[in-house]
């Protein structure tokens, strides 16, 4: 049976402040599960802390609201057990990039098949508005006494210095944009990164909607605002790795795109690579039926409720008599 | 006692020992000391047989084969008289302050002792006062005997040194007027996949063997004579007993960051990923089995990549020591919130912080018991010895399905790195129990009599339907959050008080349910004999003081508690109530176990045997403190101190 976007929404209230740019990513993902006729059985979004931490709640697939920073490890453990579930990870930017930092690099060195969606919006907004990982340098956002004076972290070239084998950056008030993306990183055989820009209207007065869409700089011509962020489709950019010996080439020029920020932020794919064995394809190699029988599907137990191993292989390695 | 600097063959040669003892028919316990050093630093393996079984090691050593200086001086006033030193007589002219890795608290007693008694302080005096303490001092010049060794296989001299510590178990052999034959079949064993390594120790073991026959004649005091053994038995060390229990207790995901002494488990899990399944089962016929292992970033993603594999129905676990538990604590509170039925093993280490990161300890069962802020419940088990610590890692899943909780399996490092041998293992016997746990059919009929699937819902027991990740036909949520029956956020000051209910009440089932043959193992006959309690790897020492005393005419229970949370309070009181005395034997400081019994029982104990310098406890020193300790005599508080 075709659900409809609708069809994923839970019944549980929605305490996001108003105008909260996590609205357009939750509407997103809820078209985007509609669009790939996922069941919501077959879904699972696992989340952090903070405001993005809430976001299973309100969605009507399964919902593991797990710690601070640990949604990537609770995610590898349930894929990697049962390789037939699509996990998504939706954390936000100072929970995956400040207290989670050292899961999101080592994720990208697996390349497990799950898709990590990062709400950014520069500050911790459930805390009350401190400078997260990704607030530029000298910023001073409503809720510091005075301006960040830590370096922000680039969370595309993170991904790409780390391994992910997707990497894109959507912004949450282009639902149109942002669903189509979230498709592209859920059908991606690897791990997947989505940088999801997103406003805090209640924290941050600078990276706000109207800066996004600048409103504060219109066409000369037209008086039209004309939108710090533009789509890397439309510039004819190719982020897709064809073949193993272009893989530093598309990378570098991932990295070069990823540095532009300010008065033109891309949206869009930055890099795909699908050359590049999953880590499910890793264990495989290995265990050869991994995949026809991970451990979420193997017998354990006899009929009558009794161990269903043999060990005489191992007793036979340990025996002296 | 075999020793020597680490890398140069302490544990294989003890190895390859105590397999050809193991082959004589006799029963084998192994204690492995090491530092935490790749090379160079002291190591020592002490090795016990005996025609029955043995569970400990002895203070006192009959026979030290040394690979270097270092290990005559630490181990001398080990070996008692008549016992013998196989040593080179290279070694007689180290003066022993200059040993660069000994440290200088050893170096100082010893070379006072010896200037005492009016020696120098060279390794070759050492050598002569042991001969006058009627020690045997057996000299094999290891650097000839590698180089005839190398011309009978036509090799260079350095490739030959490789078999300098097979030299040590030749001679031993020979010194203990033992079947060389079985030495060589050890060394089969140990070098299979390598037949012409295994040739070449063959050979130096047998040109040794050759050596000391000629040279030091027999009459040395102990021998190793054959029996015929009873049954089929296996030697192994304590994480490869857990590792075999949790893959027949049904484990299939292990997680683990690289922890001593904590990781040979998993790493042994790893080499033995494809399982064979029970044959002449219809419904496993056509299917295979796996374990998947996983080595994390570190111990936060461990906790939570196993406890994310049990909400897909999965029975999962990690293993770690001290560090990481303590790391571990957070998720664990996770678990516990979410009643996910995750299970940790636990070896402890002496501690805090790094503390003594090869060493023994029992310091953390508080730290098991209470680790994570906020009240929720959770099992620590504790076994006692090897064969324990198979059963128990089988019975850890059971227990963490039916009760829908965190389980901690508490061991430490005396029972990972010691070995032992055991009648083989009964696998058939191992029941799989896994309480609520939903298949696809099951959660169909839930379905049919409820609305809707609630992962948290409200019973009798407090044991909730659990349907895994995944199933057709139910989605669920988990929080950390307080949260309602769905596992919604609900902070609602009744659903609190109803939830906590919930979630704590379920230690009460635990106590009922668990039967008490698997709360305490108590060995005694009467219930007013002075009763020893203690929990963990102290068991073995315990028992055999106690046989010890028993030939004396002198009675003590053992009661050793393997359910440590919850506490099986009833149990315990009505076993030790009536105790003429109560002592504690535990490796710690503080005393744990003593402090939670009188809080769960209001009893107090009388003595206190403790030690915590680093080094398991000895049959010896348990039974001179226990002797003690029935005697009056001596402090309530007892610390022994045994070991090098």
């Amino acid at each position: 049976m075709a659900l409809k976007a609708s069809d994923f929404r839970s019944d549980v209230h929605n305490d996001w402040c108003p105008a909260c740019g996590d609205f357009g990513i939750l509407s997103a993902l809820q078209i985007a599960l509609a669009e790939l006729k996922l069941q919501p059985h077959q879904v699972v979004v696992f989340s952090g802390i903070g405001c993005s931490g809430k976001t299973p709640h309100f969605a009507r697939v399964n919902g593991i609201h797990t710690l601070h920073g640990r949604a990537v490890p609770f995610a590898t453990g349930a894929k990697l057990a049962n390789p037939e579930l699509e996990a998504i990870i939706m954390g936000g930017d100072g929970d995956g990039l400040g207290i989670g930092m050292g899961h999101f690099v080592s994720a990208g060195r697996r390349n497990i098949d799950m898709t990590y969606m990062i709400h950014d919006n520069g500050v911790y907004g459930l805390t009350k508005g401190q400078a997260s990982p990704t607030l530029q340098l000298g910023l001073k956002t409503k809720g510091l006494p005075s301006p960040n004076i830590a370096a922000a972290v680039n969370p595309v070239a993170l991904a790409l210095a780390a391994g992910y084998t997707f990497v894109a950056r959507g912004y949450s008030y282009d639902v149109r944009t942002l669903k189509e993306l979230m498709k592209k990183a859920i059908l991606h055989r690897g791990l997947a990164l989505l940088d999801i820009l997103q406003p805090c209207p209640t924290y941050n007065d600078i990276n706000t909607k109207e800066w996004y869409s600048g409103e504060d700089r219109p066409d000369a011509k037209t008086g039209k605002p004309v939108p710090r962020y533009y789509l890397l489709e439309e510039t004819g950019y190719d982020p897709v790795v064809h073949s193993l010996d272009e893989s530093f080439a598309k990378i570098d020029q991932a990295m070069a795109r990823s540095r532009e920020w300010g008065d033109r932020i891309p949206v869009g794919v930055f890099y795909q690579n699908e050359l590049i064995p999953t880590f499910e394809d890793r264990i495989s190699q290995r265990i050869r039926d991994y995949t026809a029988n991970p451990p979420a599907r193997q017998l354990i137990g006899t009929d009558a409720g009794r161990s269903a191993i043999d060990l005489t292989r191992m007793f036979e390695d340990l025996r002296v008599s | 006692m075999v020793g020597g600097a680490q890398g140069s063959g302490v544990d294989s040669g003890a190895n390859i020992f105590a397999r050809a003892c193991c082959y004589a028919g006799l029963y084998v316990f192994g204690n492995r000391e090491y530092h935490s050093n790749i090379k160079g630093m002291h190591s020592y393996f002490q090795i016990r047989v005996a025609e029955k079984p043995v569970y400990c090691h002895r203070s006192y050593v009959d026979l030290l084969a040394t690979f270097d200086a270092e290990t005559l001086v630490r181990h001398r006033y080990e070996v008692e008289r008549p016992g013998g030193i196989i040593f080179d007589p290279a070694y007689e002219s180290v003066k022993i302050k200059e040993i660069p890795t000994l440290d200088r608290e050893v170096a100082d007693e010893s070379t006072s002792r010896l200037k005492e008694k009016g020696y120098g302080t060279t390794v070759g005096e050492l050598l002569e006062d042991a001969r006058e303490d009627g020690i045997q001092t057996y000299p094999m010049p290891y650097m000839t005997l590698v180089k005839e060794i190398a011309e009978k296989i036509g090799e260079a001299p350095s490739k030959a040194a490789r078999v300098t510590n097979v030299l040590v178990l030749g001679a031993s052999f020979a010194i203990l007027e033992s079947d060389i034959d079985l030495l060589a079949k050890a060394i089969g064993a140990i070098f299979g996949a390598k037949p012409s390594i295994a040739e070449m120790n063959v050979l130096g073991a047998r040109v040794a063997y050759d050596y000391a026959n000629r040279n030091f004649g027999t009459g040395f005091g102990v021998k190793l004579e054959k029996v015929e053994p009873s049954g089929s038995r296996i030697f192994l060390m304590g994480n490869q007993a857990v590792a075999l229990g949790k893959l027949a207790g049904g484990c299939r995901f292990q997680t683990y960051y690289p922890i001593t002494p904590a990781a040979d488990e998993s790493e042994y899990l790893e080499a033995n990923e494809r399982l064979d399944l029970t044959a002449g089962e219809a419904s496993l016929a056509k299917t295979t089995g796996s374990i998947v292992v996983v080595q994390t970033e570190d111990e936060l993603a461990a906790i939570n990549m196993a406890t994310g594999a049990v909400l897909t129905g999965t029975r999962a676990s990690t293993s770690t020591s001290g560090p990481g538990f303590s790391l571990m604590a957070e998720g664990l509170g996770w678990a516990g919130m979410n009643e996910a039925p995750v299970v940790i093993t636990y070896y402890q280490r002496g501690a805090p912080a790094t503390g003594l990161p090869t060493r023994h300890g029992q310091d953390d069962l508080r730290f098991a018991i209470h680790a994570a802020h906020g009240e929720f419940a959770r099992i620590v088990l504790a076994s006692g010895d090897i064969q324990e610590c198979f059963y128990d890692a089988a019975l850890a899943f059971n227990y963490a399905e039916r009760f829908q909780m965190p389980v901690i399996h508490l061991l430490d490092k005396a029972l990972a790195n010691s070995s032992n041998t055991y009648p083989t293992f009964n696998t058939s016997n191992i029941k799989i129990e896994r309480g609520e746990l939903l298949d696809a059919g099951g959660l169909q009929k839930l379905l049919q009599r409820e609305s809707e699937y609630k992962r948290f819902q409200l019973t009798e027991s407090g044991i909730s339907p659990r349907s895994p990740l995944g199933t057709p036909g139910a989605v669920f949520w988990n929080t950390g959050d307080e949260h309602d029956e769905r596992g919604h956020i609900d902070e609602n000051p009744t659903n609190r008080t109803k939830m906590m209910q919930k979630r704590m009440k379920k230690l009460e089932l635990v106590e009922k349910e668990i039967p008490v043959s698997e709360k305490i193992n108590f060995f005694g006959e009467q219930d007013t004999t002075p009763t020893v309690v203690s929990w963990g790897s102290p068991k073995g020492a315990v028992l055999e003081a106690k046989e010890r005393l028993h030939a004396e005419g002198t009675e003590i229970n053992l009661l050793q508690l393997r359910l440590i949370h919850p506490f099986p309070a009833a149990d315990f009181s009505r076993l030790v109530k009536n105790a003429e005395r109560i002592m504690d034997v535990e490796m710690n400081y503080s005393g744990q176990l003593a402090g939670i019994i009188r809080e769960k029982t209001g009893i107090l104990i009388d003595d206190l045997i403790l030690k915590y310098n680093g080094r398991p406890m000895s049959s010896d020193e348990v039974y001179d403190a226990i002797a003690n300790a029935l005697a009056g005599k001596g402090p309530r508080r007892q610390v022994l101190t045994c070991g090098a």
